[in-house]
């Protein structure tokens, strides 16, 4: 197995209080994983810190065999992974299209933003729909679309989504898991953040567990489905 | 005046919608945008008109500094250390004014322009006149600027969020920088043209810093193209409360509007917070 994202050892602070102890995950390339525990466990932490929003005070983070653990945000994107923030975070005052566009804003993107942009549009009709529209007037699903647009207008390697299904209708759920299996099949190799667990490990492959900010499980789905110790955690038997 | 106004509020409103700071010091940059037009006539013998592209360029570069120098240092800190700096700054640049210039008033005589034209049954002086229309296309300029260029993006990208910003692969330091360079320049411009009719001293900066404020407050803050109208309103009501009041009263007009709209709409006229 290659590991296309590694993370080792991370120990993250909130203020001064710390998130993460020792968390651990890696990612192979041209998988679909999923980041599992229960609300506070430092899910998005941990993603924060592996797009680097958030700076660990010890471990390392490994992207294609490269430490980059003290590389800024903006500079990961070139290296070729792409974060989509919980709630979405469109820029509310921008239109889609305008959303969508600043996707691709990193040098190396630049050159095929057209092209690129007309795949998001096939993938996402909404987004030619809708192109002209403030991205506050979309609905939750619409928004999430458009984010997970912006998010691929890079051509990342990896696609790192925070819990992309959150308050969204299951017919729209459905759209999204659809979406997700073919950029993977498109050779997209991707982690999320679900709260919901049997849905979650329906769509990976493989899934890590974090609680109070240690990563305490990892296995295939189906492994981890019918574990005991998973059933403890998400039903407190 | 209005649009002298508005240029002077684009510029606090462009630096408060990217990170949230008011610029306490933003009179005293209009101060030394005037000092800049005043040496370069006085020495140079550059006229304010001809020695504008200077001042707004000295001025971009003394907002870069200063948001290398001192704003990124406190950007993390508490709101009172922001408000500190920026004001601190502020008395700094006055007290080196009168330090380094006097207290005298000064003025550029012989200006490139003078006399007055009648638009309808109204006079207006000529300076006065071709200052509205450089602020106004000055004002123009920056909205394009921001609406359509990839930069211009990249700086309302990183107004509405930092995060989600930084992770469209945008350097957010250097958009904040850059805002501070543009913002001044903003100020640069407003006080090259205001140099051209207006008294230069070292105090200047402080009633059109107010009024910079009250027109922000009165467009809603942190949005760009609503400080012109906020600078339209405040420059008309000066106008006509000067001549329907009395002159002396003229400001009691706008900061009674001021009051007025902030206790109906907190927000600004067109405010999203």
């Amino acid at each position: 197995m290659t590991r296309l994202l590694e993370a080792r050892g991370l120990d993250v602070l909130l203020g001064d209080y710390q998130v993460l102890w020792e968390a651990r995950c890696a990612v192979a390339a041209g998988e679909i994983v999923a980041l599992l525990g229960p609300n506070g466990a430092g899910k998005s932490t941990l993603m924060n810190s592996l797009s680097g929003l958030l700076r660990p005070r010890a471990g390392d983070v490994l992207f294609d065999g490269h430490a980059i653990t003290g590389l800024p945000a903006h500079r990961r994107v070139s290296q070729g992974i792409s974060h989509v923030l919980e709630r979405r975070r469109l820029f509310p005052y921008l239109t889609v299209r305008q959303n969508v566009w600043l996707g691709a804003y990193a040098r190396e993107a630049r050159a095929d933003r057209e092209t690129q942009y007309q795949k998001m549009i096939e993938l996402f009709p909404i987004i030619s729909a809708r192109a002209n529209q403030l991205a506050h007037t979309l609905s939750g699903g619409e928004q999430q679309m458009v984010a997970l647009a912006r998010g691929l207008m890079s051509r990342p390697r990896l696609l790192m989504i925070d819990e992309p299904f959150l308050g969204l209708a299951p017919l729209i759920v459905e759209q999204l898991v659809e979406v997700i299996r073919r950029v993977n099949q498109d050779g997209v190799t991707i982690l999320f953040i679900e709260q919901n667990v049997e849905r979650a490990l329906s769509i990976a492959s493989r899934g890590y567990i974090l609680e109070s900010g240690r990563t305490i499980l990892d296995g295939p789905s189906s492994e981890l489905l019918h574990s005991a110790e998973v059933r403890r955690i998400f039903l407190g038997g | 005046m209005g649009f002298v106004y508005a240029l002077i509020a684009a510029g606090l409103s462009l630096i408060f919608g990217l990170m949230e700071i008011v610029n306490f010091a933003h009179g005293e940059f209009l101060m030394v945008a005037m000092y800049v037009a005043f040496f370069a006539w006085a020495l140079l013998k550059l006229d304010p008109l001809v020695s504008l592209p200077l001042a707004a360029l000295l001025l971009g570069t003394l907002g870069f500094t200063v948001y290398h120098g001192i704003i990124r240092r406190v950007l993390d800190g508490p709101m009172l250390a922001q408000i500190f700096a920026t004001f601190g700054l502020a008395v700094l640049l006055r007290s080196a004014a009168q330090f380094l210039f006097g207290v005298d008033f000064r003025t550029v005589s012989q200006p490139l322009l003078a006399g007055r034209v009648a638009l309808g049954p109204v006079f207006i002086g000529v300076p006065q006149l071709a200052a509205s229309v450089a602020a106004l296309a000055a004002f123009v300029g920056l909205f394009l600027f921001l609406s359509r260029s990839e930069t211009g993006l990249a700086l309302q990208a990183t107004a509405q969020d930092r995060h989600a910003a930084a992770l469209m692969g945008i350097d957010t330091q250097r958009m904040f920088a850059l805002g501070w360079a543009i913002g001044s320049a903003c100020v640069g411009v407003a006080g090259g043209l205001l140099a051209m009719f207006f008294y230069i001293f070292p105090d200047v900066g402080t009633p059109f810093a107010l009024l910079a404020y009250v027109t922000v407050a009165l467009g809603g803050f942190g949005n760009v193209p609503a400080t012109l109208a906020g600078g339209v309103l405040v420059g008309l009501v000066e106008a006509f409360g000067g001549l329907y009041l009395t002159p002396a009263l003229k400001y009691s007009a706008v900061f009674a509007l001021y009051l007025g709209v902030v206790l109906w709409r907190p927000q600004g006229l067109f405010g999203r917070f």
